[in-house]
């Protein structure tokens, strides 16, 4: 049992925010000094192999977050809605997966949402200057002010996560609940998780609760099980148990190896600082040519010969091989 | 050879003699005086010229805002980010059909001909004003030519890219891995399609006497004469067309 974070505190104090702008680490389309200091790093631990796809969380995610769902279709699938959505920042996706070990049925439940990369692609393609803020504690916000619904996180992000309203097309997706954070409370998700699935804490609290998760597990059979904090993207803000470490896809495409893509990183990279150079190169050939050449001007005779041609006295075209009467 | 020439055909009228100028289009043509004024461009192509000019340069300080954050400031002049974010694609679809029709008018004159090859041998004369030591040129040169069929193909790239990434639409259309390649392509392509511009643009500076084609339709017989004598010999030898009862 990893110990319940305790209620909110009543005293006045209380509720003064722990962390904010002073804390941003990154921000979107800008330069910014990292604070000298950094937050403990915090961190959820969804514990894959404890869910029982109650959909607690989704409930709880859609109640904190005063959201309203589209009443959708039974696709004949636990999985629903079939897909996040600008309402949805967290989803029970479930997967039959048979064990070709044991050919047992095994059940996989993966509550997808936001991991809070260490490296977030989103923010690193977001055009927008503080659309997409990064705490020095790892939490990965988006800031509706400043989104302009360009959908470029989506191409940044290595998870598939954020997605653009239709109605103020900004981007959204789980903030983690950094007001509830913020205020020394865990996540929605976390408050509402009846098997402790869902844990919060540090970093390292979730890291060490993880190994302790792990080694029973492994105690049980599951020996491939292991924690799941993706190294190509720094590690992440949450992170999984799950029984089968070394195939992550198994869990409805979770990816083995995520990373920001190479052609996002070439294109927010390298053709940026080229493009403005051959951009600005161009425009600086065309100013020193015109200082060397100088102007290309119609003279007196180009204006004499043509008035001598339209009254029939102009010389003939040369006979040059290089231009003959008819066209190629 | 005018047997043969698939372009003769679509002339209506086709002079006796075989060599029949593709150079010569639709309202061009020699007012004598002086000095000697050329009819370059009617008023329908410079409307679809600067309806295309004003897309492209809307089209370029738009995309360059979302292109880097150093000029991200350039949405103001969009009215923001989000206006700027819904605005851009819309201006490239009028780019796009602008620009086409701007195609149908222009592609028969841009087709290659054999002293381009020449002009693109002597370019350090072109580029040095040695007019005299180049052959005669049609209505484009070869530099004129590369600038057209460039932007012919980089605005299909632009248009094909841009769809793909233009997600209030077409978002289910592609995967995102598809979206990720568009961005760059697009990103690539307008670059590229920026420098064209900045080529057209300086052509224009550069050769005096060129502007006015585009605003009044007229250049003077002298700037004919220098730059596109092939063209000027094929106008002041065209037999006069009778003209079309409406006309």
């Amino acid at each position: 049992m990893f110990p319940a974070i305790a209620n909110p505190s009543v005293s006045p104090d209380a509720d003064k925010p722990r962390f904010g702008e002073k804390d941003i680490m990154r921000r979107s389309a800008s330069e910014v000094t990292p604070p000298a200091t950094r937050l403990t790093e915090v961190a959820k631990l969804i514990d894959v192999t404890k869910c029982i796809g109650c959909k607690a969380c989704q409930a709880a995610c859609l109640e904190w977050n005063n959201l309203t769902e589209e009443i959708g279709f039974n696709h004949g699938v636990y999985t629903n809605p079939m897909d996040l959505t600008p309402d949805t920042f967290t989803l029970m996706r479930f997967t039959e997966w048979v064990n070709p070990e044991t050919e047992n049925l095994e059940w996989l439940i993966r509550k997808d949402g936001c991991m809070h990369c260490e490296d977030p692609g989103c923010l690193k393609a977001c055009p927008s200057p503080g659309a997409i803020v990064q705490y020095s504690n790892g939490i990965v916000d988006f800031q509706h002010e400043n989104c302009i619904g360009c959908g470029y996180c989506i191409k940044g992000c290595p998870f598939n996560i954020p997605r653009i309203s239709k109605v103020d097309h900004t981007a959204y997706k789980c903030t983690l609940c950094s007001d509830r954070v913020a205020v020394g409370q865990g996540p929605a998700c976390q408050k509402a998780c009846p098997t402790q699935a869902i844990v919060f804490g540090t970093k390292q609290e979730m890291k060490d609760w993880a190994e302790f998760r792990i080694t029973d597990l492994k105690s049980r059979g599951f020996d491939k099980a292991g924690l799941y904090d993706p190294q190509g993207v720094g590690g992440t803000h949450v992170m999984y148990v799950l029984h089968h470490a070394d195939t992550p896809s198994i869990y409805a495409g979770l990816p083995d190896n995520p990373r920001i893509s190479p052609i996002v990183e070439t294109w927010k990279g390298v053709t940026k600082y080229v493009g403005l150079a051959v951009m600005g190169f161009a425009a600086a050939a065309g100013f020193l040519h015109y200082v060397v050449a100088g102007p290309n001007k119609v003279g007196e005779e180009d204006e004499e010969n043509a008035e001598k041609l339209v009254e029939g006295k102009a010389p003939p075209p040369p006979a040059d091989p290089t231009q003959p009467e008819g066209r190629v | 050879m005018s047997a043969i020439d698939p372009h003769a055909h679509g002339h209506a009228h086709m002079p006796d003699h075989a060599h029949l100028p593709d150079d010569v289009e639709p309202g061009d043509g020699v007012r004598p005086g002086h000095p000697v004024q050329v009819s370059r461009y009617t008023l329908a192509a410079r409307i679809n010229h600067w309806i295309t000019a004003i897309s492209l340069v809307l089209l370029a300080l738009s995309g360059m805002a979302l292109f880097t954050p150093k000029l991200f400031f350039l949405t103001g002049l969009f009215g923001g980010g989000q206006w700027t974010r819904a605005i851009h694609p819309w201006i490239g679809v009028v780019l796009f059909f602008s620009f086409f029709i701007l195609f149908v008018r222009f592609w028969r004159a841009n087709l290659p001909a054999r002293e381009d090859g020449t002009w693109l041998a002597r370019i350090s004369d072109v580029l040095g004003g040695h007019e005299e030591r180049l052959p005669e040129i049609g209505k484009y040169n070869a530099g004129q030519k590369f600038v057209f069929w460039s932007m012919s193909g980089l605005i299909i790239v632009l248009i094909g890219s841009g769809i793909v990434m233009w997600d209030q639409y077409f978002y289910p259309f592609t995967t995102i891995e598809q979206k990720r390649i568009a961005i760059l392509v697009h990103a690539v392509a307008a670059v590229c399609i920026i420098c064209v511009w900045i080529i057209h643009v300086y052509a224009a500076i550069w050769v005096k006497g060129t502007f006015s084609a585009m605003t009044r339709g007229e250049v003077t017989g002298g700037w004919a004469w220098r730059h596109h004598r092939k063209w000027l010999r094929e106008l002041v030898g065209k037999p006069k067309e009778p003209r079309a009862p409406a006309e």
